[in-house]
């Protein structure tokens, strides 16, 4: 609560800060504004800026800092034999310092009760209790989360006044210096430049956040469990009892079987329905036929999800696969593959409607001139022409497939095998993940960590992917230009 | 058509070569068989766009057809009394004491106001066991019960018109799911039941209405499909979308004013153009990986809360705004901007006061979308536990964003999860809800783009 306390005082400064620079920079004027070189207040905004920006900065680092040197330093007051002995340890001792924190902020308990709090304590213990916040820590853990609360505490104290000292003086400075010399302007544009680059690096810091955080944990893995397995087994049984055999194929040959069948359904009805919309139909049609494809684009996967796992599944189940001996599951990689392609449709078919629409109108004319058909035209001189843009559509539908979830997670089952018929459920790289990661993960277990390396596989491939696509679909936009 | 480029007809031995004459009206065979392949190049065009359309409409159909019973629920309106000797056994009407009696002793209240209705009304039933009455209502009747007695102690040794909820397996009986056949095989039904359900009904004392506590109430446990409601799950999704809209608004404007206005052409700003539009294509799952090992393994923010999945929504949705803000500003002729850099101002003032303003509509269009993409988005809010179970509501920001919460589309996921086949009609139910929302949005982004639509 102190935090945002002193985030509230800083900001109440800076609006402070925004009244007395302006109104400073006007009497320094002496009324005149004109005097000023910049407006007046570009004067305020500089004092606010000052007061506000080097205080927050210091806080907001403090605040990702904090965590780890506290488990720095936690980490190694724990004496080694118990650490080894219980490798959760610095987890439980946060655990109950975040129990009495709340228990605290909820007022179940005082602050100096929660700071006497010892495990025998126990009519305080069970009126934390009552209050929802249960804590059965041995005595060593309670001890450590108790000099943790206090350090944190201390940390927090330190910080505020840091904070506090930092804004009174950035206020006292930019205020001293603002007079009708001073370009006020140069320094706030200046500053919202910086912040405008910013925002902009936080799609490079999302990119490395993905891939540290997949790198981290995978590495963590493959030093549990052998890549190789991980590679090329090909059988998938995880067990957390241990013993598991975690081999991928039998997740990539899932993955790979209903995108196929997904991209089967998808391509040929995405790019028949662009091409009769971009060069049969007529403009009415288009405006009505062009936003109803897309709104597939637009519903939920969830919804897919269900609507396959409801309808589909057993329809397929009891009019197809039964009848023919193929199999009796509801969920089955025709069921998640037939799906996902209906899903898919508005991804092929807009992007190959634009592909389509940029081939010049001359090439069309050329073969008709020349006697062709319209569909002569569109098949011998059209497609070849946005041919390359339309591989990049669908390799971009392909990574949409391989990385969907929820529609495999309801439709495809959990089955990891590799089998032929595809009325059989089968399971992806997402349904595992998803799998080994719901639940009461043990982040020190192989079966928890090999999401990672399967989150890190699915990356990769749909990476690689993404790529190639948009590499092609520029290289073949710029032809006519 | 004609059709110059054929091969010449062959000359024959002897014989000096006569020029084919044929008719310009009549077509021949070859021109009919391209004629035909263009039939059906079109044909298979139509065809194409008919399945889409056709895939959409069953998709919608069955959504609507499954859901749309989720909305209305049956209660069992019978006299109940409320018998002191049951409900406060030292009849000293002391809120401890009462206290003490559990949940099940109301379930007696009710058991013996149904028995004593159906005696009353004459309604016998072949078969009929005490069983059939006690699953006759749903679990959450006999909670009600208690609290509002534990509400009003002036109830006691009254009769009251209590309106009661019915076990999933009676209001089934109303909404086609449960019949006399499917009864006979379903352990937790007799045939008996459906027969008195339908006497019930019959005599008035079973009234079907629309469900307010399906979209305003918690999630219920397993056994209790029909007390589920949406109420925690629609909650978080707000909260979820506040923090989207206030993170990923402000700073993917900002990113886009910077790439489209400032950023100079070199292989920096190149290098994050492609990195959005990398982003904007990795599989979401993957930012469910990131936010539990960045937020929750990393930085140790709660699991399940509202804060986490927003922050996981913002970095997803934070490419399709900035790919919608570039191209408004990139719509902005630059005869607004020579303008304004000509009469003095800077370039700073110049993209603030004249070209964001004249972009905005385009950007809030993009962001409507990218919200209503965040609000169905699934996959990464499993991985950051939002699979929990919630049954308190949170609290008001800035604590409850803190604190556990749902999602709509995980409450759907999670009820699909379930045995009892009433949640597969409540996840259906739902799902209308979130396309309900999804709608809204849209044509809230679509208002926006025709009342601001501009021509330059």
């Amino acid at each position: 609560m102190s935090m945002s306390w002193s985030v509230l005082v800083v900001l109440a400064l800076g609006c402070l800060g925004y009244v007395l620079g302006r109104r400073r920079a006007v009497a320094s004027a002496g009324g005149d504004s004109r005097i000023l070189h910049s407006r007046p207040i570009y004067y305020g905004w500089n004092v606010a800026l000052f007061t506000v920006v080097p205080a927050l900065a210091v806080m907001i680092f403090w605040a990702l800092a904090q965590p780890l040197v506290v488990n720095a330093v936690l980490a190694s007051h724990i004496p080694t034999a118990e650490r080894e002995a219980s490798p959760t340890m610095v987890g439980d001792v946060q655990r109950a310092a975040g129990t009495i924190s709340r228990a605290v902020r909820a007022h179940a308990i005082t602050e100096t009760e929660a700071r006497a709090l010892t495990p025998e304590d126990t009519p305080t213990l069970n009126r934390m209790k009552d209050a929802g916040f249960a804590t059965l820590a041995p005595a060593p853990v309670m001890d450590a989360a108790k000099s943790l609360r206090a350090t944190n505490a201390k940390a927090r104290g330190v910080l505020a006044a840091l904070a506090l000292a930092l804004a009174a003086g950035g206020l006292a400075l930019s205020l001293s210096r603002t007079n009708p010399q001073y370009r006020a302007r140069n320094v706030v544009e200046g500053a919202v430049r910086g912040a405008l680059i910013l925002c902009s690096l936080i799609a490079i810091a999302t990119t490395i956040g993905i891939v540290l955080s997949l790198v981290f944990e995978s590495a963590h893995f493959f030093r549990i469990y052998p890549w190789q397995d991980f590679l090329f087994g090909t059988e998938w049984t995880p067990s957390f009892g241990g013993g598991s055999k975690l081999g991928m194929l039998p997740l990539l040959w899932g993955t790979l079987y209903i995108s196929l069948i997904a991209l089967l359904v998808a391509v040929p009805i995405g790019l028949f329905g662009a091409i009769y919309l971009s060069e049969y139909a007529s403009n009415r049609l288009r405006t009505w036929v062009k936003p109803m494809i897309e709104i597939l684009a637009g519903i939920p996967t969830i919804v897919y999800g269900l609507f396959a796992l409801t309808i589909v599944g057993p329809l397929l189940r009891d009019w197809i696969a039964r009848p023919l001996g193929a199999g009796d599951s509801g969920s089955s990689v025709l069921t998640a593959g037939l799906v996902m392609g209906v899903m898919l449709i508005p991804f092929v078919s807009s992007l190959s409607d634009d592909i389509i629409s940029a081939v010049p109108q001359s090439l069309r004319d050329g073969s008709l001139g020349l006697g062709s058909t319209r569909s002569e035209t569109i098949r011998k001189v059209v497609m070849p022409a946005a041919l390359p843009g339309i591989v990049g559509a669908v390799l971009l539908a392909a990574s949409r497939a391989i990385g969907e979830t929820m529609i495999v997670v309801l439709g495809a089952g959990a089955m990891a095998q590799i089998s032929g018929n595809p009325f059989e459920a089968m399971t992806t790289i997402t349904v595992k993940i998803v799998g080994q990661l719901t639940g009461d993960n043990d982040f020190a277990s192989p079966e928890t960590l090999v999401a990672f390396a399967l989150g890190l596989t699915l990356f990769v491939i749909t990476l690689s992917l993404n790529i190639i696509a948009l590499v092609i679909v520029r290289k073949y936009r710029e032809q006519y230009e | 058509m004609t059709d110059v480029t054929g091969p010449r007809p062959a000359f024959d031995a002897g014989r000096p070569a006569v020029p084919q004459r044929r008719s310009l009206l009549t077509a021949d065979q070859r021109t009919r068989r391209r004629n035909a392949a263009e039939t059906r190049f079109r044909a298979y065009g139509m065809a194409a766009i008919l399945a889409a359309i056709a895939a959409l409409a069953f998709l919608l159909f069955t959504i609507i057809r499954d859901g749309a019973p989720a909305f209305t629920q049956t209660y069992a309106r019978i006299p109940v009394t409320i018998d002191a000797a049951v409900v406060d056994p030292k009849g000293n009407r002391d809120p401890a004491e009462m206290q003490k009696v559990l949940t099940t002793s109301y379930r007696k209240l009710l058991e013996a106001s149904l028995t004593a209705y159906v005696a009353d009304k004459g309604i016998a039933i072949e078969g009929l066991k005490p069983q059939d009455l006690k699953t006759f209502f749903s679990d959450q009747a006999q909670a009600d019960l208690r609290a509002q007695v534990l509400a009003d102690p002036n109830l006691i040794g009254t009769q009251i018109d209590e309106f009661a909820l019915t076990s999933s397996r009676i209001d089934g009986i109303f909404k086609g799911r449960v019949t006399e056949e499917s009864a006979a095989r379903d352990a937790k039904t007799s045939v008996a039941q459906v027969e008195l359900a339908r006497n019930l009904a019959a005599s008035g004392a079973l009234v079907t209405r629309f469900n307010w506590d399906f979209i305003t109430k918690p999630d219920a446990s397993e056994n209790r499909a029909e007390a589920a409601g949406l109420g925690v799950a629609i909650i978080g999704s707000a909260y979820m979308m506040l923090i989207v809209l206030v993170l990923a608004l402000p700073i993917g404007v900002a990113a886009s004013i910077y790439l489209e206005e400032f950023a100079p052409k070199n292989r920096f700003t190149d290098l994050i153009e492609v990195n959005i539009a990398n982003l904007a294509a990795v599989p979401s799952i993957v930012y469910g990986i990131l936010g539990l090992a960045a937020f929750i393994n990393f930085v140790g923010l709660p699991q399940s809360a509202p804060i986490v999945g927003g922050l996981v929504l913002t970095l997803m949705t934070l490419p399709t705004i900035i790919i919608a803000t570039r191209a408004a500003l990139k719509a902005v002729p630059p005869s607004i901007r020579d303008a304004a850099l000509g009469v003095g101002a800077s370039r700073m003032q110049t993209v603030f006061h004249h070209v964001l303003p004249l972009a905005m509509p385009g950007v809030l269009t993009g962001t409507i979308i990218g919200l209503a993409h965040a609000l169905g988005e699934t996959a990464p809010l499993l991985l950051i536990g939002m699979v929990a179970f919630v049954r308190d509501y949170p609290s008001a920001p800035p604590e409850g964003l803190f604190e556990p919460a749902a999602a709509l589309p995980v409450q759907i996921y999670n009820w699909t999860r379930r045995a009892d086949p009433a949640f597969f009609e409540r996840a259906s139910g739902a799902i209308i809800v979130l396309l309900v929302f999804m709608l809204a949005m849209n044509l809230v982004a679509i208002y926006l783009r025709r009342k601001f639509e501009r021509r330059w």
